[in-house]
């Protein structure tokens, strides 16, 4: 179970505002995660606390293919992104590295900067703790489940190719 | 019900005789691709993973051109990781500075791409290769890693969205101001997770410079893919510059589409897309009175042969306003070398504009011409996200060449009419 506060941001949040191109020469996952956000919400790497979960509108993510974009979000301490959509690319990457994100239209509109939130992703069980209301997001197949539990696609691959 | 092309390219590649939209489907790759920014992570997912050796070394392409030459000591220890990377899997298509270009520009130039193929590429930019009939996507790192290793990829088999081109474009009008007119239209969210099929008889009007970078800004409409049926022209460009044979692939006559667009390429006019986002298109008409500080002519979007060409068309015998920076960068070596032999480097020269080596540089706000804060940019590159070519209170306009010709003249947003009369 996933419990934290939302930071709550609009459509189309592009990669290049969750990390800049000007880190792109940095592989140190904290030190990316340091700058995360900083062109849109200044504040969000000092304010964010491990368990925290982003809301967001459509598109989140869209632009660059920048894995540098999900790594920076989950070694900020953010444990679930929760969107109306999500670009592909995006999508895609943050399952690879292990970082849950649901689409959920209903329980995104209605996210608050601030809101307590729970997500159960077995389930797909998202609970607005400050707004007592519950909604429920598309659950992840079992293969996807599995990679997020290994923490990313290649610690699944890893997992497999030694279980054989 | 038949499937459209990017189902058929899908479905081959996965040794199925049939694929239905939504559908989770393995596909056999022909090229993996990574760049100085995506492959440093990829290779260390690569070797996180225990892989020890490449699945084709013939089939995997890594271009140095993000930080390219090296900006400074960290891009060039990223460069140094590639390059040793590259070295030690013995890869074959790993281009070095002075021998390369901006990756989705010089992957087809290399004939490494051809129509029929399935390509990842770990830049989102990779749908440019859907110009000549490829599928072609953007993937991340870690997707990289284990396409580099196993030569295969999972993907989810989109519905599309096909879009009729009529007519011809008009003077001054581009592949540019095509696709920035058909981005408006539908949004940067308008084809997510869909195919941008391209088919009729406006498409054989449009040069391949053209189609490439309609194809290339795919992804700003959310799309994975984007395509055009290959044609005569295509097979001429393949024959050129490959030695593989192609494969083209045709949409079946019932095949099923989510949305169908008409486009009129003869009412299109020159399209320039405002700040924060490509879907902000408005024409030239509508643009007002902007005043800018630097020009960028380049980019896998748009620095190529013909764009050079129509840039250069603008600025013979024309001098770059004095509070204009005008920078222009050929998007490859051999680009560059055909831009010098017909003289267009010496008109840009001429004029006041700065010529680079290839890199892609100032589009990502890299380097090479990185804006203040407060400044404006007319740039032929793809996005104009907050912060993208500099400071978070910068402003890039996207245009194509001869808009961005015209605007360094005047100092203003211009129609190339306005210059050329």
């Amino acid at each position: 179970m996933i419990s934290g506060t939302v930071f709550k941001y609009g459509d189309n949040v592009d990669t290049d505002v969750i990390i800049p191109a000007r880190y792109l020469n940095i592989s140190d996952r904290t030190e990316l995660a340091s700058h995360c956000m900083e062109d849109i919400d200044e504040e969000f790497s000092k304010k964010v606390k491990p368990g925290d979960i982003i809301a967001a509108g459509r598109n989140f993510g869209c632009g660059s293919s920048r894995e540098h974009a999900p790594i920076a979000i989950k070694y900020s301490g953010i444990k679930c992104i929760i969107a109306e959509t999500f670009a592909r690319i995006f999508y895609r990457n943050s399952i690879n590295i292990g970082l849950p994100i649901l689409e959920c239209p209903k329980a995104a509109k209605d996210m608050e900067n601030g809101d307590r939130v729970e997500v159960d992703l077995k389930s797909g069980k998202i609970t607005n703790v400050t707004k007592g209301r519950t909604y429920w997001a598309e659950s992840f197949p079992e293969f996807m489940q599995d990679i997020i539990k290994a923490e990313g696609l290649i610690n699944y691959v890893e997992g497999k190719v030694e279980s054989q | 019900m038949g499937m459209t092309m990017t189902q058929k390219i899908l479905a081959a590649h996965a040794g199925l005789d049939k694929v239905h939209p939504g559908q989770m489907i393995e596909a056999s790759l022909d090229l993996v691709l990574g760049n100085d920014i995506t492959a440093p992570v990829a290779i260390d997912e690569f070797e996180k993973a225990g892989f020890n050796k490449v699945f084709d070394k013939g089939r995997i392409a890594i271009v140095p051109d993000h930080f390219t030459p090296n900006k400074d000591i960290k891009s060039a220890e990223q460069c140094k990781k590639v390059r040793e990377f590259a070295r030690r899997m013995d890869i074959e298509n790993y281009f070095e500075i002075g021998r390369m270009g901006i990756e989705h520009a010089l992957i087809p130039e290399k004939g490494l791409a051809v129509p029929g193929d399935v390509i990842i590429g770990a830049d989102s930019h990779t749908c440019t290769y859907g110009a000549l009939g490829a599928f072609s996507t953007g993937i991340g790192s870690t997707d990289m890693a284990v396409g580099m290793a196993v030569g295969k990829a999972w993907f989810k088999v989109p519905e599309a969205i096909r879009f009729t081109l009529k007519g011809k474009l008009g003077e001054w009008v581009c592949g540019k101001d095509a696709i920035l007119h058909i981005i408006g239209m539908i949004g940067v969210d308008g084809a997510l997770y869909q195919s941008m099929e391209y088919c009729g008889d406006g498409v054989g009007s449009l040069s391949m410079d053209d189609r490439f970078t309609m194809a290339n800004m795919a992804i700003e409409a959310g799309a994975k893919n984007g395509i055009f049926e290959a044609d005569d022209k295509t097979l001429e460009y393949v024959r050129e510059h490959s030695n593989r044979p192609p494969r083209a692939f045709k949409a079946d006559a019932d095949a099923e589409y989510c949305r169908e667009i008409e486009i009129n390429l003869a009412a299109i006019r020159p399209t320039v897309a405002f700040p924060h986002l490509p879907e902000n298109a408005r024409t030239i008409d509508e643009v007002g009175e902007i005043r800018i500080d630097q020009v960028v002519i380049g980019s896998c979007t748009n620095g190529r042969i013909e764009d050079l060409r129509m840039a250069a068309k603008v600025l013979r015998g024309n001098r770059v306003d004095p509070g204009v920076r005008a920078i222009v960068i050929p998007a490859t070596q051999k680009i560059y070398l055909q831009a010098m032999k017909e003289g267009l480097l010496e008109i840009f020269i001429k004029s006041g504009a700065a010529v680079s080596t290839p890199t892609c540089g100032p589009c990502l706000g890299g380097h090479m011409g990185i804006l203040a804060k407060g400044e404006r940019a007319v740039a032929t590159t793809n996005r104009n996200f907050v912060g993208r070519m500099g400071h978070p209170e910068s402003e890039v306009y996207l245009a194509g060449p001869a808009v961005a010709a015209a605007s360094a003249i005047t100092g203003k947003i211009s129609s190339p009419e306005e210059v050329i009369k």
